[in-house]
């Protein structure tokens, strides 16, 4: 069973973040990355599958020369095979429908029985280029996934519903799922692994060689202003060392909020 | 000429969601400064109680499309539906709450339609004709506005939470159509089973008045007996976010969130919780909000009454030492 993975890479959970000079986007300097969070249980899963399945679990993404260091993490973990997108041609692409162009281009001449990807990226959080590849390539899907179990010809998810929910549904393969955190436990990368990626293929691609032009994935929505929220609310911020601190909260907890 | 704005109300089994009127609060903000009309659509089979309800609020038309077909959600059902009553109705917006369902079909009924999609936004500017998008990026840090570039009608969804249902301007009682679809060429690909619930729910934090959630922030499982020290002192609930819960720290039934519990407490102390949207969900109707975090900019403090910028560490054993000193009392 051959399972690609869309992979992004983002800024560092934790990273400090700035907004850039030009007001449309994070300021991106000194800023370290790795697979978004629901890419990397995306890929754990794909792995997971192979193990108990076989086939080949190849990685795409879409990125510039930095989103390699994550493509070799994902081969360090156990994929296949990659393939990476990435030029100035493809940095046009920032919307959704741009970037899930692209890699529909891309896959179309793979014979995945299943596409992964994370159910929204940390950064963007369009929630959108699973959805829209799988409608482009003419395949079913299914979203927010916490299990996966593969049938004849088919596979059978649990998706997460609101408040608790859940529900199981089958789609016939191939067919796109978009994954979602916490659905396992995510391996590290082996010393193993990490030599054994060495020799992995990372196909790079172009736009050019897909036959895509700017025009093709220029977005239809675009930032044009990046700004942290105003803040709605005044919040009391209460300073000191922590026995302090931990003094003046109470107080201010049972005689002005009067809730303890 | 494209004209209107066109509201998804969603439904199952008859009950009507009502984060679909939250969305209608957006839409009519939307319309009472652009002068679009507003109708609504109604999907699946014995939708009239539903659609009834929504006849009240202050909209134009409320459409039923009714099919056998649409009797259970399904994706391809979905946009095979939506996709004829858009180009029938041809409007400006087609506007959504951002449900798990909607996020299920709508990117591919806007990919179908060549359309774009603006999701899980919190607001917008109107400028003469055209609406500008305020959206968050990087899980609730940053606002961006966004502005459209492609011809309506232009998909919008609104993040659960980011307008109140109850706000929702009532109607003189709008007008009820059935919309007839043709879902003959369309293949259902998806097979459904019942919905159901999980964990079994052993505790209610909806009745708890004072809850102490714990985040990724505790970076341990076994530091967690730390923030349960604390919530004993103070004769608190704990909880959690949903990290926690998916590393089985705590229990299923201890999450709040948007896949977990939704709680309104009198005192809600977040414990190295970041504040993604996600948790915040299930909590920002909390009374008193207090936040305890390393990073002054987490998002948490956007909506704690008081904050305290620092190490959990030290911060939560002062804490339990302070409480048992005023109980001591």
């Amino acid at each position: 069973m051959n399972i690609v993975v869309c992979l992004k890479q983002v800024p560092k959970k934790d990273s400090i973040l700035r907004i850039g000079p030009d007001q449309k986007w994070i300021d991106d300097r000194d800023l370290s990355y790795e697979m978004s969070e629901a890419d990397a249980y995306a890929l754990e899963e794909a792995l997971r599958q192979k193990e108990k399945h076989g086939g080949e679990v190849i990685v795409i993404s879409l990125g510039p020369e930095r989103a390699r260091q994550s493509i070799k993490e994902a081969l360090a973990k156990g994929a296949d095979r990659a393939i990476h997108l990435h030029d100035s041609t493809f940095d046009t692409a920032t919307d959704a429908a741009g970037i899930s162009r692209a890699l529909a281009a891309a896959l179309k001449d793979e014979k995945a029985d299943l596409i992964f990807t994370g159910l929204q990226s940390d950064d963007y959080g369009y929630a959108q280029v699973g959805l829209i590849l799988a409608e482009l390539l003419g395949i079913s899907s299914a979203t927010i996934v916490m299990e996966v179990q593969p049938e004849e010809g088919k596979v059978r998810v649990k998706r997460e519903l609101e408040s608790g929910w859940f529900q199981w549904v089958r789609v016939p393969m191939p067919a796109v799922l978009t994954i979602q955190s916490g659905i396992n436990q995510l391996r590290y990368a082996t010393l193993k692994g990490i030599m054994a990626a060495k020799k992995k293929e990372i196909r790079e691609l172009k736009a050019a060689d897909l036959g895509l032009s700017a025009d093709d994935l220029k977005p239809s929505q675009v930032i044009e202003r990046a700004y942290f929220p105003e803040k709605s609310k005044r919040t009391e911020l209460i300073e000191g060392k922590p026995s302090e601190a931990a003094a003046k909260l109470v107080e201010k907890l049972r005689f002005d909020a009067r809730v303890l | 000429m494209s004209e209107g704005i066109l509201l998804f109300v969603e439904q199952r089994d008859g009950v009507l969601n009502r984060t679909s009127f939250e969305a209608l609060v957006a839409a009519q903000r939307i319309a009472a400064e652009t002068g679009d009309k507003i109708s609504a659509v109604v999907l699946g089979t014995g939708v009239g109680d539903v659609a009834s309800t929504v006849a009240e609020k202050n909209v134009e038309t409320v459409y039923t499309v009714e099919d056998d077909l649409l009797a259970h959600y399904t994706p391809d059902s979905y946009v095979g539906a939506l996709k004829q009553v858009v180009e029938n109705l041809d409007p400006r917006f087609l506007i959504l709450s951002h449900t798990y369902r909607v996020r299920d079909f709508a990117p591919r009924l806007a990919a179908t339609l060549g359309k774009t999609f603006v999701t899980d936004c919190v607001g917008f500017r109107v400028e003469g004709a055209e609406v500008v998008f305020t959206r968050q990026i990087f899980q609730g840090k940053i606002n961006t506005d966004v502005r459209v570039s492609a011809a309506p009608p232009v998909l919008a969804s609104f993040q659960v939470g980011a307008y109140r249902a109850d706000l929702a301007e009532a109607g003189q009682g709008a007008a009820v159509k059935p919309l007839p679809v043709d879902l003959s060429g369309i293949t259902i690909r998806t097979e459904t089973e019942e919905a159901f619930q999980e964990a079994k729910q052993a505790v209610d934090l909806t009745q708890a008045p004072l809850i102490v959630a714990v985040g990724r922030g505790i970076k341990e499982k076994d530091n967690i007996a730390l923030v349960e020290e604390l919530a004993n002192a103070m004769g608190a609930e704990i909880a959690a976010s949903r990290p926690i819960c998916d590393n089985e720290w705590l229990p299923m039934d201890r999450q709040i969130g948007s896949s977990g519990q939704t709680v309104a407490p009198k005192l809600y102390m977040a414990v190295g919780i970041s504040g993604a949207i996600q948790h915040v969900v299930g909590m920002k109707n909390a009374q008193t909000i207090v936040a305890i975090n390393k990073d002054p900019e987490a998002p948490i403090f956007d909506i704690a009454d008081y904050g305290i910028v620092g190490d959990l560490f030290e911060i939560v054993p002062a804490l339990t030492a302070e409480i048992r000193k005023v109980k001591g009392e």
